[in-house]
């Protein structure tokens, strides 16, 4: 499976589930709706981002590195517009987010196939000695 | 006149000279016998058009059919042949790349690292798949026939003919000898090559390849060569039913990283909890 499908599809996943442990919190559960696409979204992005760089560089470490990076670059930007209509949350919402972007970036390294370069397996490009 | 009686030296010397195959008429110069292999006796010699070293094989009676089938395999892990033709006394030969390094029973005796052992291994296996899927087979795999050279290059060496009757370890048990017996041969080469402990995975693919009913080993090369793949990934390999445990420990060493984060989700998830409670 492309790197990028797995990428979309974890961060969905776990971007989902993620959105959804805000049940827990009865204050939140009127706005659940919002928080569980909000979440399901920034997912998606890391997702996203973190697929398309495993497609260039194979390494798992820096694939945690960005995936946690990206997730806590798109946490802030959703803990910041949180706190625009209330009470900050950032705590809350950048740490899941942080360590669902390591997640994420995990298995865009470990799932998935990279496409083969352009001058492999072309027919007729034999050299000889 | 009283005749003085040969020395035994001077006798092996004279049976030694008299052995050696006469190269005139031939560009090769001989130097030195290097080893006995199937059906034949290889020589180093120099190549007088080309000034450069030669391993030149002679063999027993006519069989030019196996340089020719040599000849036809091309791959980085076959001795390439320069050269074929036949001496003055009708026995053919073939010159072929020297390959400077060890055989791979001396090789093994170094103690390499597992890693090494399964990297030699690999190149073995994947010049056997190359000569199976050209319909030629070897016959006579063992440690004696693989080189290793100086820089790490993998030469397999002495490609049977017909009439090779193979070495008792390493022989299948089947009387007539064909792709199959080559996959038993691998599987004891590998079970040679395998450290001591080595990993049960390892153990039982070098089985399956050395199963006593053909039907039973790997159904070809490629397909033995995909389980030591799959082993050195880290996953299951075909040829062993892991107890639970060690699929558990596998997972386990395989997933490091991934289980380390889920527990940092959840302890986060945790802690958050409780905090916002207070």
């Amino acid at each position: 499976m492309n790197k990028i499908l797995v990428g979309v599809i974890c961060g969905v996943v776990l971007g989902a589930i993620d959105g959804a442990t805000a049940w827990f919190y009865p204050e939140t559960r009127p706005v659940i709706g919002g928080i569980l696409m909000g979440s399901t979204f920034k997912g998606m992005l890391v997702g996203l981002f973190s697929g398309w760089y495993a497609r260039k560089v194979q390494s798992t470490q820096r694939g945690i590195l960005l995936g946690a990076g990206l997730g806590l670059l798109f946490a802030f930007l959703v803990a910041y517009m949180d706190a625009q209509k209330g009470a900050p949350h950032y705590l809350q919402i950048m740490m899941p987010g942080f360590v669902t972007g390591a997640i994420i970036g995990f298995c865009t390294q470990r799932v998935g196939t990279t496409p083969k370069s352009a001058s492999a397996g072309v027919p007729g490009d034999t050299r000889s000695a | 006149m009283s005749e003085a009686p040969l020395s035994d030296s001077v006798l092996d010397h004279l049976r030694r000279v008299t052995a050696l195959p006469d190269l005139s008429g031939t560009r090769y110069e001989l130097e030195d016998e290097i080893g006995r292999g199937g059906l034949g006796v290889v020589y180093r010699a120099r190549d007088r058009q080309l000034d450069r070293p030669v391993a030149l094989k002679v063999l027993d009676q006519a069989m030019a059919g196996e340089a020719r089938l040599i000849a036809r395999l091309e791959h980085p892990a076959i001795v390439p042949i320069h050269d074929a033709g036949l001496l003055p006394d009708g026995r053919a030969f073939y010159a072929m790349k020297l390959v400077a390094g060890a055989r791979l029973d001396r090789y093994v005796a170094a103690a390499p690292s597992p890693a090494e052992r399964l990297r030699v291994f690999r190149r073995v296996a994947e010049a056997l798949a190359f000569a199976h899927a050209r319909g030629a087979i070897h016959r006579d795999l063992k440690p004696q026939n693989v080189m290793v050279g100086e820089f790490g290059e993998v030469y397999v060496m002495d490609w049977g003919v017909e009439g090779v009757a193979g070495t008792p370890a390493f022989r299948a048990p089947e009387a007539s000898l064909d792709a199959q017996s080559d996959i038993y041969a691998l599987g004891a080469l590998l079970a040679f090559l395998l450290p001591t402990p080595a990993p049960p995975a390892l153990r039982a693919v070098a089985h399956k390849a050395m199963a006593p009913a053909p039907d039973a080993r790997y159904r070809d090369v490629p397909a033995l060569l995909a389980d030591i793949e799959r082993f050195q990934e880290g996953a299951a390999v075909e040829a062993w039913r892991e107890p639970l445990w060690h699929a558990f420990r596998r997972f386990w060493s395989r997933n490091t990283a991934l289980l380390w984060l889920l527990a940092a989700y959840a302890v986060v998830k945790l802690l958050l909890f409780f905090w916002g409670r207070r």
